[in-house]
């Protein structure tokens, strides 16, 4: 009977489980995760502190999950090292777990640079459910906050701190916010609908120094900028990204770069090893390379395919590019692979802007081929333009349809809709 | 296993579906009541796609193995193992979107909310799905397929 070994609960060990399972309800599971409550989803801490969702909705599934998949889940417990010749996984308090396949789905951990007073009283990170809590108790007593970072996270959380009625300033190193996923213009409309929520928001800065309350030094009391000007405020939380938690495999065969390296089965370059989510770099289609995408259904599905590999059936992943929907402070965007080209040379770009009705669609080609989505405020479609991105459709012939207002399943050439869609349409 | 096939030579583009769809979705499955009282109007799960001369109707697919489920962020959309539909659960939907990215099929809405994401749930509780059954003229067949 196989031993699955999973270190990680979180999105990709759970893709992971949900696969070995489908295949295989026989061979023993052992997960270990160093939180006490692995399975609920990281993108709704911003929800918790809002107060939108309380602990049980945030599950992603329920409560008896392990029990459901006969999963041994060693919650609250450490993996500290990987013995791979011997193949086994040593915890925190020196007991070994024996392996015949092990997923290493240890994700990421906050980055957080280094700024003076950063140890203060009220300094946060925001990725795990206790960071969520411990700021959470935090704002009961605050009035206004200071968030470094304006990337999706940093977005997510000042979403919710607004939500908690707090006065919140963003603080982002570069011109635009959420420049790592939109062009300046979608990055403008974020901008403006976020600024009428009452949020300052202060780019080509960062904050070098955080300073004490004039009562209490140990407790945050404002955070100053590159200027020099002080903001402030009770609460600093560092959102600036997540780097992946190779530390596991740091000193073992397993080859990283950033990231662990997978071939499309998920396998690192030792036999029985794979490793998925944002502690992986796997493959983007877009690029034509394996590199970090630290994104929830990317995790889901990474961990699905070593899930089915593991326990013994052939998935190759599809691969993934960097897909961000945000619906924070109302206004839904959806950003696919590439969104602002540096070099605009090999690219042709078709854009439909509105800015009376707040519409912005804009899609990037390369060889007549889609390989980016910026969509504002319009949605409903982005599947079907994903769907034609994946599977490389030459759209020449319809490529002006593909910006305006009604595009849609009907607008593909019934031909192409066949292909695509086999099975349907007859 | 039933589906809901789309003949899209047999469509006329009235869009009766959306209306009844509208309806069945509503709290008072009364045409007048959901469409002039109920706020926010109910949402059609189903959406007559026009590019003319081309039209149909398309509703979520129920797909095998389906995107919007690996990709969902809080377990709102799930695949029911028995029945092979893919349920949404509105209470568990935090309305992230993430779903409408990966929809091949771009059958996933926007609730009229605007708060959460809305489907297509082959009316669970009828026999034959309002759309199919109000579809004047057999362009959406309600029929078992092969798993
Ligand atoms: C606030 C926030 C908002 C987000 N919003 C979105 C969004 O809208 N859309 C999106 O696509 N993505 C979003 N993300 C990113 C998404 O949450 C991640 O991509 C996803 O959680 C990655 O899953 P994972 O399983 O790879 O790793 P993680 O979720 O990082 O989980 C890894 C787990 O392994 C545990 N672990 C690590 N090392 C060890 C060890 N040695 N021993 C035991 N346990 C260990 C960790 O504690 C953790 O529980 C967001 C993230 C945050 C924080
Ligand atoms: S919503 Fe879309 S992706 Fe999900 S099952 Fe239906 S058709 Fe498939
Ligand atoms: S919008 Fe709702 S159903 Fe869709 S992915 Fe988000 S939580 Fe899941």
């Amino acid at each position: 009977m196989p031993k699955y070994v999973l270190v990680g609960a979180s999105a990709a060990g759970i893709g992971a489980v949900e696969a070995i399972r489908e295949i295989d309800k026989k061979g023993t599971i052992t997960i270990i995760s160093d939180e006490q409550c692995p399975q609920y989803s990281r993108p709704m801490i911003s929800d918790l502190i809002s107060g939108k969702a309380d602990f049980g909705k945030m599950m992603c599934r329920e409560h008896e999950f392990w029990e459901k998949n006969d999963v041994q889940a060693l919650t609250g417990r450490t993996a500290v090292s990987l013995n791979l010749s011997e193949k086994y996984v040593m915890l925190d308090k020196g007991d070994l777990v024996d392996f015949e396949k092990l997923l290493v789905a240890t994700g990421g951990r906050p980055f957080v640079p280094k700024i003076e007073g950063s140890d203060k009283e009220g300094v946060f990170t925001f990725t795990t459910l206790s960071d969520a809590e411990s700021l959470a108790l935090k704002l009961e007593k605050a009035e206004s906050a200071v968030v470094i970072g304006a990337g999706l996270i940093g977005v997510s959380c000042t979403e919710a701190l607004v939500k908690r009625g707090l006065e919140v300033t963003m603080v982002e190193l570069q011109e635009k916010i959420l420049s790592l996923i939109l062009d300046p213009t979608a990055s403008e409309m974020v901008e403006n609908v976020i600024r009428k929520a009452g949020v300052t928001i202060v780019t080509g800065q960062t904050v070098k120094r955080i300073v004490g309350k004039p009562e209490n030094d140990k407790a945050v009391g404002g955070a100053v900028l590159t200027s020099g000007d002080q903001v402030d405020c009770d609460v600093v939380i560092i959102a600036i990204g997540v780097i992946p938690r190779i530390e596991l495999v740091t000193g073992t065969k397993v080859k990283t770069n950033r990231g662990i390296l997978v071939d499309k089965t998920m396998r690192t370059n030792v036999k029985d090893v794979y490793a998925s989510g944002d502690v992986a770099e796997a493959y983007d289609f877009v690029y034509g390379e394996n590199r970090l995408l630290p994104l929830w259904p990317l995790a889901q599905l990474e961990g699905k395919v070593a899930g089915y590999n593991m326990a013994g059936k052939k998935a190759d992943y599809p691969g993934g590019t960097v897909m961000s929907s945000l619906k924070y402070f109302g206004i839904p965007v959806i950003s696919i692979g590439v969104a602002n080209p540096k070099d605009p040379d090999p690219y042709e770009i078709l854009v439909n802007h509105d800015p009376e009705r707040s519409l912005y669609k804009k899609i990037v080609l390369k060889d007549n081929q889609i390989v980016g989505v910026t969509l504002v405020n319009c949605i409903e479609k982005a599947g079907v333009l994903f769907h034609l991105m994946k599977n490389s459709v030459n759209v020449k012939k319809f490529k002006q349809d593909l910006v305006s207002d009604d595009f849609c399943l009907a607008t593909l050439p019934r031909s192409l809709r066949r292909k695509l869609y086999p099975g349907e349409y007859k | 296993m039933k589906r809901i096939i789309v003949k899209e030579e047999h469509c006329i583009g009235c869009g009766l579906c959306e209306v009844y769809c509208t309806v069945q979705h509503s709290k008072s499955k009364d045409i007048i009541k959901a469409y002039n009282k109920e706020k926010p109007r109910p949402t059609s799960r189903v959406t007559l796609e026009v590019h003319k001369p081309v039209s149909f109707a398309i509703q979520c697919r129920h797909c095998e193995d389906a995107p919007c489920v690996t990709a969902c962020l809080s377990g709102a959309m799930k695949k029911d193992e028995e029945t092979g539909l893919v349920t949404h659960d509105p209470d568990r939907c935090i309305g992230c979107w993430t779903c409408i990215m990966v929809c091949p099929y771009g059958a996933i809405k926007m609730d009229s909310s605007g708060k959460v994401v809305s489907k297509c749930d082959l009316c669970a509780e009828l026999d034959i799905p309002a759309c199919v059954a109000n579809c004047p003229n057999d362009a959406l067949v309600y029929k078992e397929v092969k798993k």
